[in-house]
C-alpha cells in the first residue's frame, strides 16, 4: 500500500478498519522482541532463522513475523510470543526454529523446552498472561510493546494508534485537553513527580512564541530503561503524546533529545517520525485540523547532567550542557528563552491513554496523590530482571517477590536502590536488628520502637518520599548481602563526580572531597571524625548546588549511613569490609568445599591460583589482586573473602580438612 | 583560511557533506561531531576549525563542546572499540571484574588506546540493557551476563579474524 496523506480523522479510522479486514483473526503472529536487551541475547538470528525456515516452509502467507519491542524480561531473552494463542517461549535460539515452525506451527504443539518454569513448583506456563512475573503488573503502556513492530506505523494504527490525537484534534479545544490531563492526576515520570497538566497549563499561559515542546529521553540513570524501551518497541505512542500535548500547549515545534547510549531508540523514534510525516500526523495541518507540529530528534552526547532540564535546553542549542539557575521556570523562558515544556518519555506515553479511556478512568488507577501505572526497571540481584508496569501503590515486596521472584541464588536481601545515583536511596529490610541499631543511633527510631518494614510501603510518589528515598525515574536495584553499602556510596560518588558539569563550586569540589574520604575509609584508611564530615559537606553540597544533580548527590552517602552505619564503622574501625568487596580490605582464600574443578584457576587474571585438578587448589596471596573473578566463577561455594591477611589461615585449616570429592557436592545451577 | 583547511585535507569533502546533512543549524552542533567522530574515530583539530567555520560558531563553543561530552574524543580511537557498562546494576554484579580482565589483557586503561590503534577500552555509565549485566559491547555488538572466559573468548575472536557477530549466541 503506498503511504496516503491521512486528510481527516475520519480517513485515519478507514485505515484501521481497513487494516483490521486484511488481517485475518486466525493469521499466526511470531513476535520476536527486537529490543535492545534481546539484541544483546542475539535474537537477530533466530529472526532471521525463522524467516528463513517460514519460506522454505511455504508458510508465508499463513505467518508473519515481527521484530518487536520489549515485553519486559530482558534476562530470558531472545523472547518469542505466537499470537494468538500467546504462546511465550523463553531463551531461544536459532537451533529451535525448527521444531518451534515444525511442531507449534504446524502441528499446533507446544514445546516444553522453551517454555518458562516456575522455579518452585517445576511447572511449565504456556500462555504469556500466566507467567508470574506479568501476572501482577498492569501494562497499560508497555503491554503493546510486542504486538508492535516499532517500524511499522501500520501496526500502531491498527490498535487504534493515533484515534486520541484525533478525538482530541476534533472534539476538544486546547484548555479541554489541559484540564483532562489535570483531572488524569498524571505527575511527571522523570522523577520530579511535578504535576504534567500544570506545567503545561503554565507554558500555554507563558507569553512569548513561538513555544517548545520538548521530550526528555536523555535517560542517563544508571539501572533505569523504560524510555529506552518505550521509544524503541512503541514511539508512536510517545509521539502521539506530544502533538496532543503541542497542541494543548500551543506549540508548533518539538524536540526529542535522545541518549547517545541508546542508537537503536534513535534510529526507531526516526522512522516513526518520518512515517507520521508521510501519513499527514506530524507537519502541517493535522490530519486536516489546520493545526500544525513537527518533531525533530536531536542525539545527546552523553552526559548525565543533560537530563535536567535546563541543561538539555542548552545542549539543544548546540553548547555545552550546562544548566543555569531556575528562577525563572523553563515553561517561561527555557530554550531560546522561549517557553518551553519538558516531559519525560513515559509521561508523553500516558497521554494517548488519558484522553482515550477519560480521565475518571485514568485517577481511579493508583493511590490518592499518585495516579495511573508506573513502570521499574528491576534489576541487579533479583530472579526475574527487566521491566515490569504496574499500578501506582503497589508494595514493594509484591514488586520484589511475586514480580521479581525474589533474591538470585537464595541470597539474602539487602536493600533496593531506587531513584538512582542523585535520589540514590535505599529501601531496605528496616525490622533487621542492625539497621534498627543504626537508625537508632541516627536519631530515627527509639531504642524500644520497631520499625515498619518499608518493604510494605506503598510505591507512589509520596510515600517514598515521606520514607525519604524517592521515585525517581523507576530505576530499582535489588542488592543482596554481597553487595557493600560504602562501595556502593563510593560508587555513586565516582559516578556524579565525573557527570559533575564543573559550573559550580559545591558540586565540582564537594563531590570530590566526599570522594576522597569515602576512598579512604575503603582503604582502610579512615577515621571516625569521617562520617561527620562526609554529613557535613551533604548538607553544604545539599543547600548551595546550583541544580539538582548537584543538591541531591549527597543522597547515597547521606542513606547508606543512615541505614548501614554498622558497615561503615567495620570499615573505619575493623579495618573489615563485611561483604568482602572493598580489595584493600580483603583477602580471598579456597576452602574445603572445593572439588578442584579449575574453574577459578582459568578465570583468575594474575595467574594467583595453583592447583592440580581434582585436588584442593589455593590462592597465593601475594599475587592476588582481590578482583574477585575466581568468587564469581566458584559454583560451589568453596571461595571465601575474609579480612584481610586472614586468608592463609583459612587456607591452612582447609588444607588439614580437604577430601578428595568423588563427585560434586551440589549440582552447578545454570 | 578555508582553503588552506580544504587543501590540505581530504577529508573536508565528507566533513562539508556531514555539516549540509543538518543544514548547518546550531542546534546540529553535537550530532554534526557525532557523526564527524563515527567517521574518523576522533575529532581531528582540523575538522573542529571547520565545523566553527561551517556553522559560523566561535571555535571555543565547539572546543567547548568537544570536550563536555563524553561521546567525543580528540585524540585517535582504535579500530575496535570495547565499552563495558558500569551502571549500577553492572556495578552490582561486579562489572569491575570485567574491566581488570579487558584492562589488564589490553594493557590499557579505561580511556586508553593499545599503541597499534586496534582497541579502544572504555567504561559507559549505563547503556540501559541493565537487565543483562555485566554488559559489554564490542564495537556494535552486545554481550550480557559477562564473565572472565567471555573476555577471553571476544578478545579471542577480534584477535582472529575481527568478527565478533558469531559470538552472540554464547552471551546468554
Amino acid at each position: 500500500m503506498t503511504p496516503a496523506r491521512l486528510a481527516s480523522p475520519k480517513d485515519l479510522s478507514a485505515l484501521r478498519d481497513r487494516l483490521l479486514q486484511q488481517r485475518s483473526s486466525n493469521k499466526t503472529i511470531i513476535s520476536v522482541c527486537a529490543g535492545t536487551g534481546c539484541q544483546a541475547c542475539g535474537c537477530e538470528s533466530v529472526l532471521s532463522a525463522l524467516r528463513a525456515k517460514i519460506t522454505e516452509s511455504g508458510l508465508d502467507s499463513a505467518v508473519e513475523v515481527k521484530a518487536t519491542g520489549c515485553p519486559g524480561p530482558c534476562e530470558w531473552g531472545p523472547l518469542m510470543t505466537i499470537h494468538p494463542e500467546k504462546i511465550f517461549y523463553i531463551r531461544v535460539s536459532p537451533r529451535d526454529v525448527d521444531l518451534i515452525v515444525d511442531q507449534t506451527i504446524k502441528s499446533g504443539k507446544v514445546v516444553h523446552k522453551l517454555l518458562y518454569k516456575d522455579p518452585v513448583s517445576g511447572q511449565s506456563v504456556i500462555h504469556e498472561d500466566e507467567v508470574p512475573f506479568f501476572k501482577k503488573q498492569m501494562r497499560l503502556l508497555i503491554g503493546k510493546n510486542n504486538l508492535i513492530d516499532p517500524t511499522a506505523i501500520h501496526d500502531y494504527i491498527g490498535l487504534d494508534g493515533y484515534q486520541s490525537l484525533a478525538k482530541t484534534l476534533t472534539t476538544m479545544a486546547p484548555e479541554e485537553v489541559i484540564a483532562a490531563v489535570k483531572k488524569s492526576g498524571l505527575r511527571g515520570r522523570g522523577g520530579g513527580g511535578y504535576l504534567t497538566g500544570r506545567k503545561w497549563d503554565s507554558c500555554r499561559k507563558a507569553p512569548g512564541t513561538p513555544k517548545y515542546v520538548i521530550c526528555n529521553a536523555d535517560e542517563g540513570d544508571p539501572g533505569a530503561f523504560m524510555d529506552r524501551s518505550l521509544l524503541e518497541g512503541n514511539p508512536h505512542c510517545v509521539l502521539e503524546g506530544m502533538i496532543i500535548g503541542a497542541y494543548a500547549i500551543g506549540s508548533s515545534e518539538g524536540f526529542i533529545y535522545v541518549r547517545n547510549e541508546y542508537p537503536l531508540a534513535a534510529k526507531n523514534v526516526g522512522i516513526a517520525i518520518q512515517a507520521a510525516r508521510e501519513y499527514g500526523l506530524l507537519g502541517a495541518d493535522i490530519l486536516g485540523s489546520g493545526f500544525s507540529f513537527d518533531i525533530e530528534v536531536s542525539r545527546g552526547g552523553g552526559a548525565f547532567v543533560c537530563g535536567e532540564s535546563t541543561a538539555l535546553m542548552a545542549s539543544l542549542e548546540g553548547k555545552t550542557g550546562e544548566p543555569r539557575a531556575k528562577y525563572i521556570h523553563t515553561v517561561e523562558a527555557g530554550l531560546w528563552d522561549k517557553p518551553s515544556n519538558l516531559n519525560n518519555v513515559e509521561t508523553w506515553a500516558n497521554v494517548p491513554l488519558i484522553i482515550d479511556k477519560g480521565a475518571d478512568w485514568y485517577a481511579g488507577i493508583g493511590t490518592s496523590g499518585s495516579k495511573g501505572t508506573k513502570i521499574f526497571a528491576l534489576t541487579g540481584k533479583v530472579n526475574n530482571t527487566g521491566l515490569v508496569e504496574v499500578p501506582m501503590g503497589i508494595s514493594l515486596r509484591e514488586i520484589l517477590y511475586d514480580i521479581g521472584g525474589g533474591v538470585r541464588g537464595n541470597r539474602k536481601f539487602k536493600a533496593v536502590q531506587t531513584g538512582g545515583p542523585s535520589g540514590g536511596t535505599l529501601i531496605v529490610e528496616t525490622s533487621e536488628r542492625k539497621i534498627h541499631d543504626s537508625m537508632v543511633a541516627h536519631g530515627d527510631l527509639r531504642e524500644d520502637e520497631e520499625a515498619l518494614s518499608l518493604l510494605d510501603l506503598p510505591v507512589d510518589f509520596d510515600e517514598l518520599t515521606k520514607a525519604g528515598s524517592m521515585m525517581g525515574s523507576g530505576g530499582m536495584i535489588v542488592m543482596d548481602d554481597d553487595s557493600c553499602m560504602v562501595d556502593v556510596a563510593q560508587y555513586f560518588l565516582n559516578f556524579l563526580q565525573e557527570e559533575s558539569c564543573g559550573k559550580c563550586l559545591p558540586c565540582r569540589e564537594g563531590i570530590r572531597k566526599m570522594l576522597a574520604i569515602l576512598n579512604r575509609i575503603t582503604d582502610g584508611q579512615g577515621v571516625m571524625s569521617d562520617l561527620e564530615e562526609l554529613e557535613n559537606l551533604s548538607q553544604v553540597i545539599i543547600d548551595t548546588s546550583l541544580c539538582q544533580l548537584g543538591g541531591s548527590a549527597p543522597n547515597p552517602v547521606l542513606s547508606t549511613i543512615r541505614y548501614f552505619r554498622q558497615e561503615y564503622l567495620a570499615h573505619i574501625q575493623e579495618k573489615r569490609c563485611p561483604a568482602g568487596l572493598c580489595k584493600a580490605l580483603v583477602s580471598h582464600a579456597i576452602t574445603e568445599r572445593c572439588t578442584g574443578c579449575h574453574a577459578c584457576l582459568k578465570s583468575c587474571p594474575t595467574d594467583a591460583i595453583i592447583g592440580t585438578p581434582k585436588q584442593l587448589y589455593s590462592v597465593i596471596q601475594d599475587k592476588c589482586i582481590q578482583c574477585g573473578a575466581c568468587y564469581q566463577i566458584c559454583q560451589y561455594d568453596a571461595i571465601r573473602r575474609v579480612k584481610r591477611g586472614e586468608g592463609e589461615t583459612l587456607q591452612r585449616q582447609a588444607r588439614e580438612r580437604w577430601t578428595p570429592k568423588t563427585k560434586p557436592e551440589s549440582v552447578p545451577v545454570g | 583560511m578555508s582553503t588552506t583547511i580544504e587543501n590540505h585535507y581530504d577529508l573536508a569533502e565528507a566533513m562539508i557533506e556531514i555539516i549540509d546533512r543538518y543544514q548547518a543549524k546550531s542546534t546540529a552542533l553535537i550530532m554534526v561531531l557525532q557523526d564527524i567522530q563515527r567517521h574518523y574515530r576522533y575529532l581531528p583539530k582540523e575538522a573542529l576549525e571547520l565545523v566553527a567555520q561551517k556553522m559560523d560558531l566561535p571555535i571555543a563553543q565547539v572546543f567547548g563542546v568537544a570536550t563536555f561530552f563524553r561521546a567525543f574524543s580528540l585524540k585517535p580511537k582504535g579500530k575496535h572499540h570495547i565499552c563495558v557498562c558500569t551502571g549500577t546494576a553492572c556495578h552490582v554484579r561486579q562489572a569491575n571484574v570485567i574491566v581488570d580482565k579487558f584492562q589488564r589483557d589490553l594493557g590499557i586503561s579505561p580511556g586508553g588506546t593499545t599503541p597499534d590503534l586496534q582497541y579502544s577500552l572504555e567504561t559507559v555509565n549505563c547503556l540501559g540493557a541493565c537487565a543483562l549485566g555485566p554488559l559489554v559491547t564490542v564495537d556494535d555488538s552486545f554481550y550480557g551476563n559477562m564473565t572472565v572466559p567471555k573476555v577471553d573468548r571476544i578478545l579471542g575472536t577480534l584477535r582472529g579474524d575481527g568478527k565478533t557477530g558469531d559470538e552472540q549466541e554464547e552471551a546468554v
